[in-house]
């Protein structure tokens, strides 16, 4: 579905991404660790097609097509979807009145009917209560005045309307309280399926136990620097990153 | 007519169209005189002037104006497109200045509630349009104000009595019929509001046809105790208008008076907008939106006096500038020294949209009392780059994502509106200006 190849980018002058190679097939969960600035949600902003970052080096191939090539929106029609360490508020937008455009624009995209009145609401009913969030947060301005927590689970509501094929969740199970991501981890085993693939970052194996990762990987300093399975979430808890770290240095 | 070649020239033609009217005025023939003695020693202003600095109005010399314009607009389906879908308001229409009482359809005429055109007014109210008029907007010191002054023969005439409230809007159509000459017009009106009043008034500017107009508007709004004022000044015009308008209100104590400006469209456009707080517990606010394209030029010039204590006033315009446009936006606050404990707010935020559109925004403070709080401030800026990334990474188009965030930051004024078929009007001018489809 997915495939990265000796991807390098820089911000400004600093390289940050310096030769990523990873492979997402459909139907798998992959996670991603590593210490604090070693580049994870630069690779998510990259993917979803942030215009900051340069891509000095390599390619990403989706689903046969050249990711690099596109722009976010067309990205998202595509079935890339990112779900934001740091979601955005913007204040006059609705949720409601912001999915209702971004559903249609994707599904015009994707050569679909688009939906009307009824069937949106109908969705939407649907897809708040598999995350259970509540209906007056979706009629207030986007993100606007949030709680953390309420910020992250609307970025898994809108995962849920929007139905990608590929879903990136930059630290979505930071903030959230313990019941609430049950909750949202159910959400996304709800939607995981054969056909789609879900890339998670995280600092924490506690949403790794609900949503049950096939790889791990550690990323540091730009780079993937080991990958194995769900027994590396649990040794990095155990461990920390220090023995990673000095494994390097030593090479 | 002939065709004037600089400054100079338009300030003699204007005397010129003074004097050979001189004898046939309907009113205030002295007081007239005076005017164009204040308006020949002031002359046009040029950016030279303080308060005209960013506005030049050599173009409104190269055009050829004509005064007294009559309309041909004969059926009242011909200005359908420019009136609100609001079932239940009073209407009245000026074409080109005049009052048109074919096309308005008004409250009879009692002691309570009088609304009729100035020069009815000055005919069959005397002594209580003399009571106001040119009593706030003076001729000494602004060229325009003393221009309309000596030229000015209709208008509007409002009087609410004291006690009364008047629960329909009284919609005010300003029509310019520009399709066959170039009108030149002066208005001039009159609104007094009595003591424990309340009404809506709201004044909404088109222009029928292409041609180049100009209007010089003069307004002296008066709020007895306790009076409470909605008013509404909607300019959506042709490229060609030039618009300059000089609204002054007075007001006393208790009052509360609300104002939201909005502005589309026009060559030049200058607002003019003076509060005056003479009483206590005063309230006075003014709100404004632009939003402008091609080569407007649109100046919002504000001033609020903070005379007695305990008054409060509020500002905050927003204003949207693409392609050519270029904005001003004045805000003027005076706290005098009795006026302790004013409160006094002042906020300016704009978008440009692209390279070659502009905004000067510039506030000023006068402050002579010690116990006030006063607070201001002016943003200019672009689209967040991060709120449109957010967007678009959810599949919505770079131009819906940009539409979405522009609307967005225009309707927290237009919310404002109280006036339903209004609000839903400036919603679709706002939706069709950024081309949203939905
Ligand atoms: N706009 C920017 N300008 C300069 N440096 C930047 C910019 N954005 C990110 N960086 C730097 O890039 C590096 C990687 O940042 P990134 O956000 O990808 O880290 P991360 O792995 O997601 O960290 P965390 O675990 O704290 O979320 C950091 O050193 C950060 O300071
Ligand atoms: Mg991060």
């Amino acid at each position: 579905m997915l495939v990265i190849q000796n991807l390098k980018a820089n911000i400004g002058e600093k390289q940050i991404l310096k030769g990523i190679n990873l492979e997402v097939k459909a139907g798998e969960v992959h996670a991603i660790m590593g210490p604090n600035g070693s580049g994870k949600s630069t690779l998510a902003s990259v993917l979803a097609g942030r215009e900051e970052y340069e891509i000095i080096e390599g390619t990403i191939t989706f689903l046969g097509k050249n990711l690099l090539e596109l722009a976010p929106e067309e990205r998202a029609g595509e079935g890339i979807f990112l779900a934001f360490q740091y979601p955005v508020e913007i204040p006059g937008v609705t949720t409601i009145n912001f999915l209702k455009t971004a559903i249609n624009q994707i599904r015009k995209y994707r050569e679909q009917e688009s939906l009307d009145a009824v069937q949106f609401l109908k969705r939407m009913k649907e897809k708040a209560a598999l995350v259970n969030i509540d209906d007056t947060l979706l009629k207030r301005s986007l993100n606007e005045g949030f709680s953390g927590g309420e910020k992250k689970r609307n970025e898994i509501f809108q995962m849920a309307m929007l139905e990608p094929k590929l879903a990136i969740l930059d630290e979505t199970d930071s903030g959230l309280d313990i019941d609430a991501l049950r909750i949202v981890a159910e959400g996304v085993n709800k939607l995981r399926n054969k056909d789609n693939a879900i890339i998670i970052v995280t600092h924490y194996q506690r949403l790794l136990e609900y949503i049950v990762p096939d790889f791990v990987h550690v990323l540091y300093d730009g780079r993937i620097v080991r990958s194995g399975n769900k027994e590396l979430a649990l040794e990095l808890e155990e461990k920390g990153y220090d023995w990673i770290k000095a494994e390097i240095a030593h090479v | 007519m002939n065709t004037a070649l600089s400054i100079k020239d338009l300030k003699a033609e204007f005397v010129q169209q003074f004097e050979n009217k001189q004898a046939n005025y309907k009113f205030g023939s002295e007081r007239r005189k005076e005017a164009i003695q204040h308006f020949r020693a002031l002359g046009i202003p040029t950016t030279k002037h303080e308060d005209w600095k960013y506005v030049n109005l050599l173009p409104l010399s190269k055009i050829d104006f004509v005064p007294e314009v009559l309309s041909t607009i004969a059926s009242p389906t011909e200005l359908q497109p420019y009136l609100l879908a609001e079932k239940e308001a009073y209407t009245i229409v000026l074409l080109n200045g005049k009052y048109a009482p074919q096309f308005s359809t008004l409250p009879e005429i009692t002691p309570k509630i009088i609304i009729t055109s100035l020069a009815q007014a000055f005919e069959q109210h005397t002594e209580l349009v003399e009571k106001h008029f040119a009593q706030i907007a003076f001729t000494e010191k602004e060229a325009f104000v003393a221009l309309n002054t000596a030229l000015a023969e209709d208008g509007l005439f409002i009087y609410i009595a004291d006690n009364q409230v008047v629960h329909k809007p009284i919609i005010v159509y300003f029509i310019t019929d520009a399709q066959q000459q170039a009108p030149q017009i002066q208005i001039r009106n009159l609104y007094v509001f009595g003591k424990n009043s309340q009404a809506t008034i709201l004044t909404k500017f088109d222009t029928l046809g292409n041609n180049a107009n100009f209007s010089n508007l003069v307004e002296e709004i008066f709020l007895a105790p306790n009076a409470i004022v909605d008013y509404y000044k909607i300019q959506n015009e042709n490229e060609n208008t030039y618009h300059i308008g000089t609204t002054k209100v007075r007001q006393d104590t208790r009052s509360v008076f609300s104002s939201i400006t909005v502005s589309f469209n026009g060559a030049i456009v200058r607002n003019n907008l003076d509060l005056d707080l003479q009483g206590e517990y005063c309230e006075g606010n003014m709100f404004g939106l632009y939003i402008l394209k091609g080569k407007t030029l649109l100046d919002n010039h504000t001033s609020v006096n903070h005379a007695l204590p305990n008054a409060q006033s509020n500002e905050f315009y927003k204003g949207v500038l693409d392609e050519k446009a270029t904005g001003v936006f004045n805000g003027k606050i005076f706290v005098r020294q009795n006026a302790q404990k004013t409160n006094a707010y002042q906020q300016n935020r704009n978008i440009l949209l692209s390279q070659d559109a502009s905004i000067n925004t510039k506030p000023q403070l006068e402050i002579w009392a010690d116990d006030v709080k006063c607070s201001h401030g002016a943003t200019v800026g672009n689209l967040d780059k991060g709120a449109l990334f957010y967007l678009r990474s959810r599949g919505i188009s770079e131009e819906s994502a940009k539409a979405l965030l522009v609307y967005a930051f225009a309707n927290e004024i237009i919310e404002k509106v109280k006036v339903q078929s209004l609000k839903e009007y400036l919603e679709f001018l706002l939706s069709e200006r950024l081309q949203i489809t939905t």
